[in-house]
């Protein structure tokens, strides 16, 4: 083992000296802060500065919809480019590296399919050199061509039909959380010798298919990491050793999380939970009289800058399923730890003032970890942030602790996992309203008049009946949850394959524990349905050929969102039996099947490719995004819809259940009652078992005006589902759709 | 004279239990009372206060019956709310009093809970008796809207003389209730100096009024006269300027009245 002796001087002793674990590392070492945040400093002029750099390129992305450069020629990997820097004075950047070698040039990832690789390059009228596409058909398979091989009729005619959408089959899959803490705490040396030992470990092991491909992984997860440390090399830094300072350890940490965004397009790019981390490194410097507040919020701003600069070439195409350009570079801050002391500190503050010192923005994707036990300051701070730049998420920390432990960090937008020792196969999601609508029709698709799921009779009543329409939602759950699951098992077989992500999975333990994430769109569509069905009375309009296309509701019916157990016990129900239903499917690899109420910005494309329902939405209008009610039903107020929301069982849904809410200000009350109001909010929505929210804070009106003059908000942030966007940056329907949705508090 | 008001259309007892009009519910309410509060809006009033922004709350025959036990079984879930942050339930309208025995029981139920209560009123109280005295024994805290100190003009701004609203704030003095007063300030009708200066007066001496609460009119409840069909009688007129806001509220404050925007 290397001598790490001047590198960790001041840290407690602890097994993580011995073996890979940061958690021990933290858990010895950290500071918890019980105070408020009159400690923070503000902006340094270099700070505002190199923004306003990064902002003038930000503004012809914003003007022109597209990428401000992008690479042709070289495919992009840890090592493909040489060091890229913000301006001509390299000298100026407290925390270097790029993506490429300029400033907001997206690099090129063929791996995880060439195609979109191509289509990016028309889109944008580029020509992608034909040598590169050569290769990446004739010579080197990707993860896209792999899937297509092994799809069978029946999934591409569901992918179609987009009864299951969102699948990553066409680019990297993403939600794979690298510990990039573990590159600052050791070093690569010794994460090298680590994983030369793991490799040995298996060296008497039979040759079972699975152990061929764990060694062959961990080769690749050796060569990762050797190419990390040449790439930090070319920026003139040896992260062979371990950090020996705050800015070194911020420096090796954003290296790691360099190398995972350099060689993988993933849908979600997630950072951790790293602030508390570096707070050991910045409490020890600080003591030593070697860093002042300001030196440490310039270091996390610095940071941050890179991190809100992280781009991935994209089609316009994924821009109507996840709009806005998000990357969910997300940062897990706050929270408890196992033995009662709160995780928050000094830095998890300095996180959350970046949205002042460099104003609000969607990346990273700050997510705070509530608990109900965590210090009234940081609480209180957290919702004035909220108010003033609606750019926070939440997720209930006293919820996922049991599960996850306390040092688990969140992928993408609610997917919790054990940092470095667990990773999901993303799985995106099914559409239960098409699926309810299938059970009717007998397996027609009501949009594309293409029979896609088994044939039965058309349902015959012309009112329908709730216990029959009940019975075949059932079965079609059933089918398409079977062919869900082994769509995805396809998909993660193939990435696995061909566009294995090395150098974040040289970054976890040896064995992982893996999710098989699927998830539902469409649940308050569905429940209102059969409320409406039960309640009230829906008469079918049949076609010339006896299809049901069209529902006449009559009589009033309960709606979910107002916290009416009548129609609340039917959503409970629905994500118990799909899950159910998931869980009978084997897995690849034996992941263990979980899912989300989750659909980012694609509840707008699911509501694009869905009929009418029996709840009285009409074709083509969007479903309520997540696991929110539909808009304009929640009647009673932002707690009662709040409530049906938690009623929601996470036990089923442990891949996360969303919940976005917009609040006019006025209606967080009187102005220095505000943060405490929204923190009440939260308190009560946690203890009352919810798991996730977005929080809104905004005017209806302000945000037409954004859409009129959108050179006027440059850095307007708003959070969709799960992860926050420029409002600006989201397609005209999208914005559409945000500004009809519930607001509450309008008078 | 009680002749010639109407009266509510409740059916009274009912299985033993007395129902409650109600018009809506709100389980966020952040700016009647203190803390979140899950506020209930009972339906009718006998106010015709022409800047009024719950119209549709007037008609006495609207809204839905609830029991107290519905009511109550609908209110507890959000407990949790109210603890976190010190709030608890207001009633408000339409105007609540005119259905005081629904009220009393409701707020008596909800002290079984440890839940505070509020009444927010124009206080147009006839007759004290068991129903309106158990109504206000059991509220933790009364807001009094007055919306004009001068009798004639209270009558030209909403309809009905303000003899019962004074006559219920002096109540509520007597018996040293914890009171907050509102007083919304409506251009034209409501902002004369000397009327200021003479509610000012009549507030002073009493010792159970925590604070004035002054609010500028506001234009936002004219869609739902629109909805209904009804000409907005305020059409146009534009909320109050602060410095109007400033000098109003100089007046309450040299009387020793802690003024609140």
């Amino acid at each position: 083992m290397t001598d790490n002796t001047q590198a960790w001087e001041g840290f407690k002793d602890g097994a993580w000296k011995e073996s890979v674990d940061v958690r021990d590392f933290i858990q010895k070492n950290y500071t918890p802060y019980e105070g408020d945040d009159s400690f923070l400093a503000g902006a340094t002029d270099r700070t505002k500065e190199m923004w306003a750099d990064v902002m003038k390129l930000v503004s012809i992305e914003q003007k022109t919809q597209a990428p401000v450069d992008f690479d042709t020629e070289v495919p992009s990997t840890i090592t493909s480019h040489g060091p890229g820097y913000i301006t001509d004075d390299k000298n100026k950047e407290v925390i270097v590296g790029l993506q490429t070698d300029a400033p907001l040039k997206r690099g090129m990832i063929p791996n995880g399919g060439i195609r979109m690789v191509e289509a990016s390059c028309e889109a944008y009228d580029r020509k992608l050199n034909p040598l590169v596409k050569e290769i990446f058909t004739k010579y080197r398979k990707t993860h896209n061509a792999g899937v297509f091989d092994a799809y069978t009729p029946e999934m591409l005619k569901c992918r179609k039909a987009g009864i299951v959408t969102g699948l990553p089959d066409a680019y990297g899959r993403g939600r794979i959380i690298g510990d990039y803490r573990r590159v600052a705490l050791y070093g690569t040396d010794f994460l090298i010798q680590d994983k030369k030992a793991q490799k040995a470990s298996l060296n008497s092991e039979l040759s079972s298919e699975a152990t061929i491909r764990l060694r062959e992984e961990l080769s690749e997860q050796i060569v990762a990491l050797t190419e990390m440390t040449e790439m930090a090399a070319s920026y003139g830094f040896d992260i062979s050793k371990p950090a020996a300072d705050a800015k070194e350890a911020t420096q090796w940490t954003y290296f790691a999380y360099l190398a995972a965004v350099k060689s993988q397009n993933g849908a979600a790019m997630s950072f951790g939970r790293v602030s508390t981390f570096l707070d050991v490194y910045i409490e020890r410097d600080i003591a030593a009289g070697k860093l002042t507040e300001v030196d440490a919020q310039e270091m996390i701003d610095d940071l941050v800058i890179k991190l809100r600069m992280v781009r991935f070439l994209r089609t316009p195409d994924y821009d109507q399923l996840f709009s806005g350009d998000p990357t969910w570079v997300t940062e897990s801050i706050g929270g408890m730890g196992e033995d009662g002391r709160t995780l928050v500190t000094k830095s998890s503050f300095r996180m959350l003032n970046t949205l002042y010192t460099l104003d609000a923005a969607p990346e990273p994707n700050l997510t705070v970890l509530w608990s109900e036990k965590m210090p009234k300051g940081f609480k209180d701070f957290c919702s004035k942030v909220s108010i003033d730049t609606s750019s926070i998420q939440y997720e209930n920390d006293d919820l996922m602790i049991g599960k996850f432990g306390d040092d688990y960090g969140i992928a993408c937008c609610v997917s919790a996992m054990r940092i470095g020792k667990q990773m999901q196969f993303f799985g995106a999601r099914c559409n239960l309203a098409k699926t309810m609508l299938y059970g009717i029709n007998g397996g027609m698709d009501e949009k594309i008049g293409l029979q896609v799921g088994p044939k039965q009779d058309v349902l015959a009543d012309e009112y329908l009946d709730f216990d029959k329409v009940w019975a075949r939602f059932d079965e079609y759950m059933q089918w398409v949850a079977g062919v869900y699951v082994n769509t995805l098992n396809v998909i993660h077989y193939m990435h696995d394959k061909y566009s294995y992500e090395a150098s974040q999975m040289a970054l976890h333990d040896r064995d992982v524990y893996r999710t098989m994430a699927c998830g539902i769109a469409g649940l308050s569509v569905v429940a209102d349905s059969f409320s409406a069905i039960k309640y009230g009375k829906v008469k079918a309009i049949r076609n010339e050929d006896g299809y049901v296309t069209d529902f006449e509701v009559s009589g009033d019916y309960p709606k979910f969102g107002n916290n009416d157990d009548r129609v609340d016990s039917m959503a409970q129900q629905i994500v118990t039996r799909f899950m159910d239903l998931v869980r009978q499917t084997p897995t690849y690899r034996d992941a263990t099947p979980t899912q989300s109420i989750l659909t980012i910005t694609s509840n707008v494309v699911y509501g694009k490719k869905t009929g009418n329902t029996p709840d009285g939405r009409k074709a083509g209008e969007p479903f309520a995004p997540g696991a929110n009610p539909m808009h304009g039903r929640d009647e009673k107020g932002a707690l009662a819809s709040l409530l049906s929301v938690a009623k929601l069982p996470y036990d089923d849904a442990e891949d996360g259940i969303s919940y976005t809410m917009s609040l006019v200000p006025e209606s967080l009350g009187k102005e220095e009652g505000k943060a405490s109001n929204l923190t009440g909010m939260l308190d009560g929505y946690f203890g009352s078992a919810g798991h996730h929210i977005n929080v809104n804070v905004l005017n209806r009106d302000m945000l037409k005006d954004a859409m009129e003059h959108p050179e006027n908000y440059p850095q307007l942030t708003i959070r969709v589902s799960g992860y926050a966007v420029n409002f600006v940056k989201l397609t005209r329907e999208q914005q559409m759709d945000v500004i009809s949705r519930t607001f509450h508090g309008q008078i | 004279m009680s002749k010639d008001i109407p009266v509510l259309n409740i059916p009274k007892y009912h299985a033993d239990e007395l129902l409650g009009r109600v018009h809506s519910v709100e389980s966020f309410g952040t700016v009647d009372g203190p803390g979140t509060r899950f506020v209930v809006f009972l339906q009718g009033c006998l106010f015709r206060c022409k800047y009024c922004h719950n119209r549709d709350t007037w008609d006495l025959d609207g809204g839905d019956l609830y029991t107290v036990a519905d009511l109550v079984e609908q209110i507890l879930p959000y407990a949790k709310f109210m603890d976190a942050s010190g709030g608890g339930v207001t009633v408000t309208g339409g105007e609540p009093v005119l259905q005081a025995g629904f009220v009393g029981l409701l707020f008596q139920k909800l002290h079984e809970h440890n839940i505070h209560t509020c009444l927010d009123t124009n206080g147009y109280v006839g007759v004290y008796n068991d129903e309106t005295n158990l109504m206000i024994e059991q509220s933790d805290l009364i807001m009094v809207d007055i919306k004009h100190i001068d009798d004639h003009k209270h009558h030209l701004l909403v309809g009905v003389s303000n003899n019962r609203t004074l006559r219920f704030v002096r109540h509520l003095a007597d018996i040293g209730k914890k009171t907050r007063v509102r007083y919304v300030v409506v251009p034209g009708y409501s902002d004369e100096i000397g009327d200021i200066h003479a509610l000012a007066q009549f507030l002073a001496p009493m010792e159970n009024i925590e604070n004035l609460e002054l609010l500028p009119y506001h234009n936002l409840g004219t869609h739902k006269w629109k909805a209904l069909g009804i000409e907005y009688p305020l059409e146009g007129m534009e909320p109050p300027p602060k410095e109007k806001m400033d000098e109003i509220q100089a007046v309450f404050e040299s009387y020793g009245i802690k003024t609140i925007r």
